[in-house]
């Protein structure tokens, strides 16, 4: 309806405004998306870090880029929860029986999580200042590292809204992240693919988060951006329009099933 | 404005094997107070939330202010405003917040005038600028039904809107859904307590077995009751009576 598309940035405004609320009033959730990969950080640099032959004098750069994204992928179970929460409350309820535009009710959590994650993304540079990274990378350079984790936060987000919008349990909603979270050890964020065995060396060179850990990498070296930037796009845009409609189906599942699991207040 | 706010035609849903509703028809005229009674189980929500666009039907058709449930949801949704049976309230933020932030999904001019002045009408002035995690459920209710106010839908749907208050608080419910009649809007509200019903609502619907089995005034249903048995004292049925009375006969046939 026409009416609905001339409110749809105002809504979408509210709904945002409202998921920020939500966010600067549970920083603490923030800190603890932050807490298991500096930990991680720690541990590789200080306990594994001599052991690994990276073939870097720095290995907190080498591992940084597997850092983003273990945080992007844990920082995003936060959305799930939120959005379960909604829906549990009724609160989805009350939204979807108003004349708003649908998809405000999913773009205003996904927004959030962008916000979310830039402010964690950004104390785990500032405790790998203290650590010893050091970027040589310009501008532009940073620009690109910026743009492609967003991206990454982007698809991951949409993914976090699947479970959020189908999950029983509290529970059922926040494991789905597990899994994104072991992805980059299988990569070559932590040690460089070449000391795998095969079939382990041959899934991780053709895995999306090698293809995104080496451009960041490259990039923050201040070397330029060699083609494996397009393969790393390539499956952040193909797998943010596959989670895209699969949260369409779910979001539409509950119009004609709503099986909400309210609870008496 | 139609001059027929709800119109439901034979319809139908189940959730897998459970069929819920098997066959509901009824019509709201505007500016009415309709109370929907049944037991636990009955469909009472599953019906409303059918008439807010929430679930689909699976046959059968409702019309809402005019508009096809179905195939004009958006529409509707201009339409209605719903208080679901428990509070759909958001927790993180304060009463206030939550006033204005509906009041701005609505597009009025003033939304925080708006919220003021309701959160003065619910009594919760006090408590406006606490976070609503910190309410009494009582609280939440209240604040609930004000998000529900917000704006001037013609058509307002409440499920159990009194359970779980005080007496104070149902009566001053009472009276705010008395004024909008008044003022010409249409009510329809499911309830558990008889006495509710029989104050409250201009028509009487009673759901049972997938079907409204009865339905009209207070006196008509009234007339439904079976004379009443000579007894030394010739005594009114309440509603609760005919109620009864009218599930045990269709349960026994
Ligand atoms: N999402 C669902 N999935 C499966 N069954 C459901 C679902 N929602 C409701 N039911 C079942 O449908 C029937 C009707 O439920 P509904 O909530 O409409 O009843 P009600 O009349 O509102 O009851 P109450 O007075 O307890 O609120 C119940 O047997 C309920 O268990
Ligand atoms: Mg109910």
């Amino acid at each position: 309806m026409a009416t609905l598309q001339r409110y749809f940035f105002s809504d979408l405004g509210v709904m945002l405004g409202r998921s920020l609320r939500h966010l600067f009033r549970s920083m603490d959730t923030i800190i603890t998306a932050t807490i298991t990969p500096i930990g991680l950080m720690l541990l590789f640099v200080y306990v594994f870090g001599g052991a690994i032959q990276s073939g870097t004098a720095n290995y907190v750069n080498y591992v940084l880029p597997g850092i983003f994204l273990v945080a992007i992928a844990s920082g995003t179970s936060y959305t799930s929860l939120r959005l379960f929460t909604d829906v549990q409350r009724g609160i989805m309820d009350r939204f979807r029986s108003m004349p708003i535009a649908p998809s405000t009710l999913l773009w205003g959590h996904v927004l959030a999580s962008l916000v979310f994650n830039a402010i964690s993304l950004l104390i785990i540079v500032l405790v790998a200042l203290l650590m010893g990274f050091r970027s040589s990378a310009g501008i532009l350079s940073w620009l690109a590292i910026v743009g492609l984790l967003a991206l990454v936060t982007l698809t991951l987000t949409w993914i976090a809204v699947i479970p959020g919008l189908t999950a029983r349990s509290i529970d059922g909603a926040a494991v789905f992240a597990y899994p994104l979270i072991f992805l980059p050890f299988i990569s070559s964020a932590f040690v460089p693919t070449r000391s795998m065995p095969l079939v382990v060396r041959a899934f991780a060179e053709h895995q999306p988060m090698t293809a995104i850990v080496n451009t960041i990498r490259a990039l923050l070296a201040g070397a330029p951006a060699s083609q494996e930037i397009w393969i790393a796009l390539a499956w952040c845009l193909g797998i943010l329009l596959l989670a895209f409609f699969f949260a369409s189906m779910a979001y539409k599942k509950r119009t004609s099933y709503a099986t909400n699991i309210y609870q008496r207040s | 404005m139609p001059d027929i706010a709800i119109q439901v035609k034979d319809l139908h849903k189940s959730y897998r094997q459970l069929n819920v509703l098997q066959g509901v028809d009824f019509v709201v005229e505007p500016g009415r107070i309709v109370a929907l009674l049944g037991p636990n189980g009955a469909g009472k929500t599953t019906l409303i939330k059918i008439l807010s666009t929430l679930l689909k039907p699976d046959s059968g058709t409702a019309l809402v202010n005019g508009f096809d449930v179905v195939t004009q949801a958006a529409q509707v949704r201009h339409s209605i405003s719903l208080t679901g049976q428990f509070a759909a309230v958001d927790e993180l933020l304060t009463g206030r917040e939550n006033l204005i932030m509906i009041a701005q999904l609505r597009h009025l001019k003033q939304p925080r005038q708006v919220a003021d002045e309701l959160l003065a009408r619910f009594g919760l002035t006090e408590a406006a600028n606490r976070r609503v995690s910190a309410y009494s459920g009582g609280m939440r209710r209240r604040l609930d039904l004000a998000m529900s106010l917000v704006g001037t839908p013609p058509i307002i749907f409440l499920d159990e809107p009194t359970t779980g208050l005080d007496p104070e608080g149902r009566l001053e419910v009472w009276k705010v859904v008395k004024e909008l009649a008044q003022g010409g809007r249409t009510i329809f509200l499911t309830t558990q307590y008889l006495d509710e019903a029989e104050q409250l609502a201009d028509r009487i619907a009673i759901l049972h077995q997938g079907k409204i089995i009865a339905s009209g005034t207070l006196q008509e249903l009234k007339k439904l009751f079976p004379p009443a048995r000579v007894e030394y004292v010739e005594k009114q049925p309440t509603l609760e009576e005919i109620f009864l009375a009218i599930i045990g006969q269709k349960e026994a046939c």
